[in-house]
């Protein structure tokens, strides 16, 4: 009796430290792991300072009011000086200006778009996978379906038939994302299900959700991460890619593959007006590869070279 | 393999089937009556129903499906409001020169692909692998269409070395058509001035078309190159006293080829979604420059139509990589 009271106290008098031990040498080893990856901080340095600039960008920029439509013809296209770092439009906006609050619109687009494919995609996963049978079928068919067909093409069609924006041009990114999250979860789901452990939670009694969700989902977390930090940067370059087209924001939005769309009239003299969106957009896509190839090889140990 | 091949042929007609559901449902989420647009602004309702029952429009949905099927069969695709032509004439005259412009950047993408892959490989961590790297890296990063506009500025109006876009001048005549695929008419007609033009018109929008399709191709390569040197029949055929090329090119390559091919078949259909933007910066005159003109437009039964020929396309290509596949590797067959 007293040995149990004892254990007990002993428990209790561990500190945050020890009771959280395994977890915060897990978390040691991973940010050893990663800090090692040249490419992978690299990757990380780049989405943290696109997310920085995302954030306080309204209060760094020069000329805020050149996002909003301002016009200034008396300063049109001028090339990159000391004012105006990336040069200035066809009416006189501040490029840098523009590229920088770009960012802001750009990071609600990745997350959106990732963030809506992954609420759809993870659930449908997961009820195929468990489930089996009839419902595994017809789920995985709609998703191969989706799958065979060129992703930004269906986007374009779908944006066509909702009409030119950058709302429905995340909904349609959104609606052609999915599908791989499914794919990815499934064959996951199916691998665990049988595991030892999900077998015991089933025979003390655990329903399906709770099996799903509390022991399925978190050892589906890593896949999932992995191809989220990667669907980010692919996100962005599928909605400049329906910017530039004249499909997704509109001008005066300062989105990246818009601006281009327009600045592509005023080359090749006007060269700066479309080359600093386009850098932008490859760096920050670039960061986002980077970052998720470098998760990859922390949480995936067969990826590890 | 004769069973793998039907099963697998009547699994892609049920994708067919399935991809013409998208677009029979894309369809049906556009806003507004379709028979009301139809019938212009100053119909009266008694217009409006004429043309519902019409076009079929009161019936039921899976009904109207089944319509929407035949007239697809039937090469009922609709009319362009763009061009004023029917859709499918459109397709059948803007398919080749897209056809033509991804087979031969998908070409050109595994042929320096390949060998960049195993020569990373084989050079692992040197300084060449690291410049490989480079390329592998920014290629899946870069936006195509923005490549594309800095190809131009820089080979073609800068150096001077390409012509800016199009498929070929204004002035030259085609070739009379045979398959329709300019450069294969070219080469079959004899006209070999012609075929050198082509080739230069074509040169940019593939380097830009290709580049994540390479930066992939490379990357999984040197992937499965560095695993595949690895195994112990590497070792055996190195201790045997194969020469190097031998063992690299011969059983290292075959083996890494296979999850290559696999890439190879899952970015050309990137690649098809990438010509729409291609083609619209260099006035390619293909389905993806149609496609992006009838959306701006808000023309809607071309970019179904160029949905559903790109879609069937894209299955095409993994139906006969799957084949490949098959053949090639006897334990795919069981997993159709």
């Amino acid at each position: 009796m007293t040995d149990t009271v004892s254990k007990t106290t002993d428990l209790e008098a561990l500190s945050w430290r020890e009771r959280h031990h395994s977890a915060i040498r897990q978390v040691r080893l991973y940010s050893r792991t990663f800090a090692r990856n040249g490419s992978a901080m690299f990757g990380l340095a780049l989405v943290l300072i696109f997310v920085v600039v995302a954030i306080i960008g309204p209060w760094i920029v020069p000329f805020p009011e050149d996002a909003v439509g301002a016009v200034n013809m008396d300063i049109k296209l001028q090339p990159p000086d000391a004012v105006h770092w990336f040069g200035t439009d066809e009416v006189g906006n501040d490029v840098f200006t523009r590229v920088v609050l770009g960012t802001r619109l750009t990071v609600q687009i990745a997350c959106i778009v990732t963030g809506i494919a992954i609420l759809i995609g993870v659930p449908l996963g997961m009820v195929a996978g468990y489930m089996g049978g009839v419902v595994q079928e017809v789920i995985m068919r709609i998703t191969d379906v989706f799958l065979s067909v060129p992703g930004l093409i269906l986007a374009i069609a779908i944006v066509g038939a909702l009409g030119p924006g950058i709302v429905n041009a995340m909904l349609a990114l959104s609606l052609v994302w999915w599908p791989g999250y499914v794919r990815l979860v499934q064959a996951k789901t199916l691998a665990l299900k049988n595991e030892i452990y999900v077998e015991a939670a089933r025979s003390i009694g655990a329903g399906p959700m709770r099996i799903v969700f509390v022991h399925i989902l978190p050892n589906c977390a890593s896949p999932i991460v992995v191809k989220g930090s990667m669907d980010m940067g692919m996100a962005i370059l599928g909605a400049a890619s329906l910017g530039f087209l004249g499909l997704g924001a509109q001008p005066p939005e300062p989105e990246w593959g818009a601006m281009i769309s327009i600045a592509r009239n005023y080359l090749p003299d006007w060269w700066w007006y479309s080359f600093f969106p386009g850098i932008a957009i490859f760096i920050t896509v670039l960061g986002f590869n980077l970052l998720g190839d470098g998760l990859r090889d922390i949480l995936d140990p067969k990826h590890r070279e | 393999m004769l069973w793998f091949t039907v099963k697998r042929s009547l699994m892609m007609a049920l994708m067919l089937c399935g991809l013409l559901a998208i677009t029979f449902s894309i369809s049906h989420i556009a806003p507004g009556d379709p028979a009301a647009l139809a019938a212009g602004p100053d119909a009266t309702q008694e217009m409006i129903e004429r043309i519902r029952s019409e076009y079929g429009l009161d019936k039921p949905l899976v009904q109207q499906f089944f319509l929407y099927l035949k007239g697809i069969v039937s090469g009922d695709w609709g009319r362009s409001i763009n061009t004023t032509r029917p859709v499918w004439d459109d397709l059948v005259n803007y398919f080749p020169a897209t056809f033509e412009l991804v087979v031969f950047s998908i070409a050109v993408a595994i042929i320096l692909g390949v060998p960049l892959g195993v020569v990373a490989a084989v050079f692992q961590n040197t300084p060449l692998d690291h410049a490989i790297r480079v390329i592998s890296v920014s290629g899946v990063a870069l936006p195509m269409f923005w490549l594309g506009l800095m190809v131009q500025l820089y080979f073609a109006l800068q150096l001077g070395w390409f012509p800016l876009g199009g498929q070929i001048e204004m002035m030259t005549d085609p070739p009379q058509p045979i398959t329709h695929l300019l450069l294969t008419d070219a080469l079959l007609r004899g006209e070999f001035s012609t075929f050198v033009e082509g080739l230069h018109h074509i040169v940019l929008p593939a380097v830009a078309l290709c580049f994540p399709a390479l930066a992939s191709i490379i990357r999984v390569n040197r992937a499965e190159m560095l695993e595949c040197l690895n195994q112990d029949y590497i070792v055996n055929a190195r201790a045997q006293g194969l020469s190097t090329f031998r063992v690299v090119g011969l059983y290292a390559l075959k083996n890494a080829m296979l999850p290559t091919m696999a890439m190879i078949g899952l970015r050309f259909g990137w690649m098809l979604g990438g010509t729409v933007l291609v083609e619209s910066v260099f006035d390619w005159p293909g389905i993806g420059l149609y496609a992006v003109e009838s959306a701006v437009n808000s023309d809607f039964e071309p970019i179904m139509g160029a949905t559903i020929v790109l879609g069937f396309f894209f299955m095409m290509t993994n139906f006969l990589i799957d084949i490949v596949y098959g053949t090639l590797d006897p334990r795919v067959r069981g997993q159709v």
